[in-house]
């Protein structure tokens, strides 16, 4: 493949290599010509896509229709519920739940015969009607993909697809028209805040970075997503890496760093493999290593494994990581852009903000801040879980309300019960209940309510959950990623889950809530890093919000929600029990009476709540009070 | 120069100065437990980890760490309100809930810089009853007990085994709540690389690290009607122990001392200046013959056990540097087993040789397989400053108080040669005091090397043996240790004679004496004690002590007879018992 | 407790898994004298495991040896991670996704029932060696939550009652063989 030596060489690429996405945006070649994207992301790949687009590329060869047909991976589509998914151009049609013996029928009906398979299409769960195309689906209809521009519609493996998108354009531009502080002042304009969590402002830690001047300095992708239930990074590693690769370059060249790192955990070997191929084919191609574009600027990327801590997500400990130690944060000041990697000028960047920059070059800072609120502009990719109808990836203004993002495109809460609250911010942030509904998300209303931004992930949950139970889920979590560096996290964070884990098994007390909030603050206020010092977050915001559920467990030593094992009570119902036996026989403390044919008794004072006499019962003579 | 406000008061102090040292110049003290700054010896523990120096500081979200944090232009800090103190106070509440309670019977009790900071604070009551940690106490070595259970993570232990003394045998292991200091795998410390210098023991503010005690068995010894025990007491000793009965620090108090352990019950009292200045006379055998035959330089000291079992494991090529000969714990142990033995008609099973040592290497060393004479152990067991002064009040012994007495001979007269041994560059200008005059027949007038004398990391000079320049050097600190052999290893330095010590500041300031935290002015008064003796003793050559004299005489023969080879040098310096990794 | 010391690897000289493994560290041309040696740390150990399976002691001191550091500092980073394991795990590794979105779907009662079936808790290994239990946190699939994975396959929208049937087809020992290779 020729290199890529100037702009204008770039410019041609495009040019050549536009054609390869007009089937994609639409463009009919005639009525036989079509193109299959098959979802390519994680989730998808473990319900067999590769094995349907490889069944596909097979009939298409065996075929000899290689000429009007083409069958291609694409990056995560997000709706990662209805997958695998299918796509098909130019129509656009949106086959969802695919199988790989559906493909047959696919080539055959539709591919060949130009008929819509009907029973493949996505139907809406409210209307009862079947809808052909993605934009029509509620799912997507709200969404502005800006990070997410290109997952979907391009073969991240492909880097003729990137550019056909007007790749590497923008750090070609930069690169031959513009100065590093020109660079700065426009991402400062565009307003794009950090997409990790602590929403800093990017184009001012870019500035902090070039203000240090030295002759080394370094820029860090945190690949490490280490929130559970945050999926954000990892879809745009597999679909787009090489947003991400032309972001960094374009940070390297502001703050006048060349040598950057992409940290990336080790839980996601196949954003591994599409970024290698990335880096491999943007450096073949002349779009990174030395001299990129033809340009005077050398910038080149390796990749560094993580293996399996979240504190490394935390700036600090991914650098201390990165340098082969332990990943314990150490204290700010000094901040990186200061002292950093190896003690030069480093600047640590988000994914997703990384794959935001390219687009701000594109279109303009002003285009981006016309997105969003006063203080939070842009969109946000959101990773929408939990106890929600339409799991997947999201992309909205910020501004955009929960409500919206909940039920117009999360179609709602999954399987019947009512919305309870919303978690953003993973273990640092907090649980949003029903009455902020309608809060525009962003990064100040969100910390006013008690919870954050975070990296976006977003677990709903409904009122089967236990909100004393989700805090102390959350804080177990904390105490088993805590590095154990700082007192008030390592054993602050223990004592909390101990107490909370009292009041779930209906030991807790009164005081109990009193001293849950006395070691939040000092928790809060004293830990070493950010992992510590928000750790308390979900603990505060549920106290906050949930309060009866709490005084429910100490004082009442009762579950509102049903979910804590040890406040359940398990009965056997006289009416309904025909004395098999499952029960008594499957119970591990041998608390259930009775012979054969005979009502069975749980001796209550014997019975430690495991549950397992309820999942034997196929009577329905054990119920759960 | 930044200006700052500490508690209403303004202060201008350096830029790069951290708001503890700024607050601590205006006599402000604030409360730390983790920090740990020796500046002389270049040693910094600054890991922020127990957050109970944290101070409020205008303007900034949470509290901030005092030790770690810069002071800035028009910084406002408080370090006593409401808000400071009570996280202050849980932080140190939380410690203590994962630490075992018994201070009753912990050695460290008294000395503990963990139970200070509680009694201070005032804290009555244990808040939390939650799960503590359980870790196993580790009694592999003779030398060094480990109880991890009484870790708090403060990292002093690893970062002077790593940073200062550059040996690397601990590391932070594990994660979370978990996660204390240990060797690799957490296994008993007996199979890593440490090499006992002790100095962690030094810096541990809790009783996570401390040495292996003897005090039982040396009662179980003086109650003994079968065993004659005796005491031998080195020369950093006598400085120091006068400490722990709130005696100042250098003063020797070495009557006082002997007098104190006659009281305890121990047959002899003997001065392991004796066996200093024998070192000093065979050593210096060894040195002349080397250095005339001008093979096998430099000549290494190899009084050190810490400092020989380092030179074991990291620079095994140069095995043959070191002199063959014991240390002078050993010599007088071994001296005492025959000479003395003989000549008191004691059978030597029968008699038990207790040495107070102010390190715990010197326990480690005494259980060496090697450091024994014709099949028996030359030094039974070890006790630490430390220890002695347990010892002494639990035998009704007020040091303050007592009337002085003196050693009992023949191994109780020394020379102000051996009596600097205590200190970083006293083995080297002890030796070059008897070289000098044994290599060139003439006599030494002046004794002092002042230039190989003080707490820098190496001190180097040049002296002329009668036209022969000698090149001498002498390196406490095994961090300083590292850098000039492999210096020598590569051949970018020569060395004629090199004088090592583990601990920075020589045995003065050594894993068994009193603990200085850091007051490091304590370590410079001992070693001006040793000095102030030195020049107040009117033999200051080793080879003119009269007893070593009348003990070769009778004895020995000369230096580097075959009987003093047998008695006073090890075959193989080196302990079968070291694991090669 | 396992003994690791006397650990089942060959020596060092004429193992071909040394072989690969110092194949591999050499092309990283470590420095000794290099302050930055270490950042290719990880990716040796990564490398390591995936070779031995585990890291013993005799592996930690072979490459603590080769990057010129002590012993105490490799086994203190490998202690720190969840990925890196000292004793061997199964066969089969069962990884339960503890991940919020999962957990919210139920994975906990997954992993008890897991627990159950294979008589081992999270952490463990069956005496015979086969299967070994893990908790993880979140592989990013929460799209399947409640999402189990079997030596990197990925089983999603589990059920309890699912978990007997998937176990089974592991149980046979063939079917091990074959289905990793209609995998690969």
């Amino acid at each position: 493949m020729p290199e890529i030596r100037s702009q204008q060489q770039l410019t041609d690429a495009y040019e050549q290599y536009k054609g390869l996405l007009s089937l994609r945006l639409g463009k009919a070649v005639d009525d036989k010509t079509r193109l299959v994207l098959v979802c390519g992301g994680t989730g998808c790949q473990a319900s067999d896509s590769q094995k349907i687009v490889e069944k596909f590329q097979k009939l298409i060869i065996d075929n000899g229709l290689q000429d009007q047909l083409q069958a291609e991976i694409a990056g995560c589509f997000g709706f990662c519920e209805k997958g695998p998914i299918v796509k098909i151009f130019p129509e656009d049609v949106f086959y969802v739940q695919v199988k790989p013996e559906d493909v047959q029928e696919i080539f055959d009906q539709h591919l060949v015969g130009g008929q819509k398979v009907k029973r493949l299409l996505y139907e809406d769960p409210a209307l009862k009607v079947k809808i052909d195309t993605s934009d029509e689906i509620s799912f997507y209809k709200l969404q502005h993909r800006v990070a997410l521009r290109n997952c979907g519609l391009i073969n991240p493996e492909k880097i003729e697809e990137y550019i056909a998108t007007g790749g590497y354009q923008s750090l070609g531009k930069i690169l031959n028209q513009m100065t590093p502080e020109q660079v700065i002042d426009e991402m400062k304009k565009s307003g794009l805040r950090g997409r990790g969590g602590a929403g800093f402002s990017t184009g001012k830690k870019w500035e902090f970075a070039r203000g240090y001047a030295n002759d080394e300095k370094f820029v860090i992708c945190n690949a490490d997503e280490g929130d559970p239930g945050a999926f954000m990074d990892r879809s745009i590693m597999e679909g787009d890496s090489h947003s991400v690769i032309e972001g960094m370059c374009i940070a390297g060249f502001a703050i006048g760093a060349h040598q950057g790192y992409v940290y990336i955990r080790a839980e996601y070997p196949l954003a591994v493999k599409r970024l290698q191929i990335a880096l491999d084919q943007a450096r073949e191609r002349g779009l990174l290593g030395k001299n990129i574009l033809g340009s005077e600027f050398s910038f080149d990327i390796a990749i560094r494994l993580g293996a399996g801590a979240f504190v490394c997500g935390e700036e600090t400990a991914l650098i201390h990581s990165l340098q082969g130690m332990r990943g314990e944060p150490t204290t700010k000041p000094p901040f990186p852009a200061q002292s950093g990697l190896w003690g030069k000028p480093t600047i640590v960047n988000n994914v997703e903000t990384l794959a935001n920059v390219p687009v701000i070059f594109e279109r303009g800072a002003d285009w981006y801040s016309s997105i969003g609120t006063k203080t939070s502009k842009g969109t946000k990719v959101f990773a929408l879980a939990g106890k929600i109808n339409n799991v997947g990836l999201v992309e909205v203004p910020m501004g955009t309300t929960l409500r919206e993002i909940i039920y117009d495109i999360g179609g709602g809460i999954k399987g019947g019960g009512e919305f309870k609250s919303a978690q953003t911010g993973g273990p640092s942030g907090g649980c949003i209940p029903k009455q902020y509904l309608d809060t525009p998300i962003d990064y100040e209303s969100l910390a006013s309510i008690g919870s954050m931004m975070g990296s976006g992930g977003m677990i709903i949950m409904s009122d089967h959950d236990c909100m004393v139970n989700i805090a102390r889920f959350y804080m177990e979590f904390i105490v088993e990623e805590s590095c154990g560096r700082c007192v008030p996290c390592r054993i602050g964070n223990k004592r909390m889950l101990e107490i909370l884990t009292n009041i779930t098994e209906g030991k807790g007390t009164e005081t109990d809530l009193l001293e849950l909030r006395s070691l939040a603050e000092t928790i809060m206020d004293t830990s070493l890093c950010g992992l510590g010092q928000t750790a308390p977050n979900p603990v505060l915001s549920t106290l906050k919000y949930f309060m009866d559920e709490y005084e429910a467990h100490v004082i009442e030593k009762r579950c509102p929600a049903g979910v804590c094992q040890k406040l359940m009570r398990y009965e056997i119902l006289p009416e309904k029990c025909i004395g098999c036996t499952a029960c008594a026989r499957g119970c591990p403390v041998g608390c259930i009476s009775g012979a054969v044919k005979q009502v069975h008794v749980i001796d209550q004072s014997k019975c430690i709540k495991c549950g397992a006499c309820i999942t034997r019962c196929k009577f329905g003579a054990v119920v759960r009070i | 120069m930044i200006n700052l406000t500490i508690d209403g008061q303004q202060i201008s102090v350096p830029e790069g100065t951290t708001i503890l040292e700024a607050a601590r110049s205006m006599h402000l003290d604030i409360p730390t437990l983790c920090y740990l700054n020796l500046e002389k010896i270049k040693y910094l523990n600054q890991v922020a980890s127990c957050r109970i120096c944290v101070v409020e500081v205008e303007g900034r979200r949470n509290l901030a760490p005092s030790c770690a944090t810069p002071v800035a232009e028009g910084m406002k800090v408080v370090t006593n309100s409401k808000r400071v103190l009570s996280s202050r106070r849980k932080n140190l509440e939380l410690i203590i809930s994962n630490h075992p309670f018994d201070c009753l019977v912990c050695a460290k009790s008294t000395d503990c810089e963990l139970q200070r900071l509680v009694w201070e604070f005032g804290i009555n009551t244990q808040r939390y009853d939650g799960e503590r940690s359980e870790h196993a106490i580790d009694r592999s070595s003779s030398a060094l007990k480990r109880d991890p259970n009484k870790c708090i993570m403060c990292r002093r232990c690893e970062t002077m085994c790593n940073e200062v003394q550059t040996v690397g045998a601990l590391t932070a292991f594990g994660r979370g709540f978990n996660t204390i200091v240990a060797p690799a795998e957490k296994e008993p410390i007996v199979n890593s690389n440490c090499v006992f210098c002790g100095q962690c023991v030094s810096v541990c503010p809790t009783a996570a690290l401390t040495g292996i005690g003897y005090i039982q068995e040396v009662w179980a010894a003086l109650f003994n009607p079968k065993k004659t025990v005796i005491v031998q007491v080195a020369p950093a000793v006598r400085v120091a122990v006068g400490e722990e009965f709130g005696m100042a620090a250098g003063e020797a108090v070495t009557g006082k001392l002997v007098a104190g352990l006659r009281r305890l019950g121990f047959n002899a009292i003997f001065d392991t200046t004796f066996g200093a200045d024998l070192t000093v006379v065979e050593e210096s055998k060894e040195i002349i013959e080397r250095i005339e035959k001008n093979e096998n330089l430099p000549i290494l000291t190899s009084c050190c056990p810490g400092w020989i079992n380092f030179l074991e494991h990291s620079f095994p090529n140069l095995k043959y540097m070191p002199s063959t000969c014991k240390s002078p714990q050993q010599m007088t142990g071994a001296i005492i087993k025959t000479y003395y033995a003989e000549k008191m008609g004691i059978d030597p099973k029968d008699i038990v040789v207790v040495s107070v040592m102010p390190c715990i290497a010197k326990k480690y060393e005494a259980a060496l397989p090697n450091e024994e004479t014709y099949g028996i152990r030359d030094v039974d067991y070890v006790l630490t400053t430390r220890e002695v002064a347990k010892m002494l009040k639990e035998g009704s012994v007020d040091l303050r108080h007592i009337q002085e007495e003196e050693f009992d001979n023949p191994l109780g007269q020394s020379t102000g040669a051996g009596v600097i041994f205590g200190g970083t560059g006293g083995v080297l200008e002890a030796a070059l005091r008897t070289v000098y005059e044994k290599a060139t027949g003439k006599t030494l007038e002046d004794v002092n090397f002042t230039a190989v004398r003080g707490l820098n990391g190496m001190r180097i000079a040049e002296v002329d043996l009668d036209g022969r320049l000698v090149r001498v050097a002498a390196v406490a600190g095994l961090g300083n240790a590292r850098k000039v052999l492999e210096k020598i290893e590569s051949g970018e330095e020569k060395f004629d004679i090199i004088e090592i010590m583990a601990c920075p500041g020589g045995c003065v300031n050594g894993g068994g004496q009193p603990y200085a935290e850091e007051r490091e002015e304590i370590i410079e008064q001992r070693l001006s004690g040793l000095y102030q003796l030195d020049r107040n003793t009117k033999i200051r050559k080793s080879h003119l002590n009269p007893a070593i004299q009348a003990l070769y005489q009778e004895y020995l023969g000369e230096a580097g007879s075959h009987k003093a080879h047998e008695i006073l040098h090890v075959t193989d310096l080196f302990s079968a018992a070291v694991k090669q990794k | 407790m396992t003994d690791t010391s006397k650990d089942s690897l060959c020596g060092e000289e004429h193992n071909p898994q040394f072989a690969e493994l110092d194949r591999f560290i050499d092309e990283l041309h470590i420095d000794p004298k290099d302050p930055r040696r270490k950042d290719k740390l990880i990716m040796t150990l990564h490398k390591a495991q995936g070779i031995f399976g585990y890291l013993p002691e005799v592996l930690q001191i072979h490459i603590a040896k080769k990057f010129s550091v002590p012993h105490s500092e490799i086994s203190g980073v490998i202690s720190f991670y969840n990925f890196f394991t000292t004793t061997p795990k199964g066969k089969i590794q069962v990884n339960v996704c503890l991940g919020t979105a999962c957990y919210v779907n139920g994975s906990d009662k997954l992993l008890q029932e897991f627990e159950q079936v294979l008589g081992i808790k999270a952490g463990e290994v069956t005496k015979d060696g086969k299967f070994s239990i893990e908790s993880l946190r979140c592989v990013g699939a929460c799209g399947l939550a409640p999402v189990v994975t079997i030596n990197h396959k990925v089983y999603g929208k589990v059920k309890a009652g699912d978990v007997r049937e998937i176990l089974e087809k592991y149980m046979v020992e063939e079917d091990v063989e074959n289905k990793e290779a209609a995998d690969a």
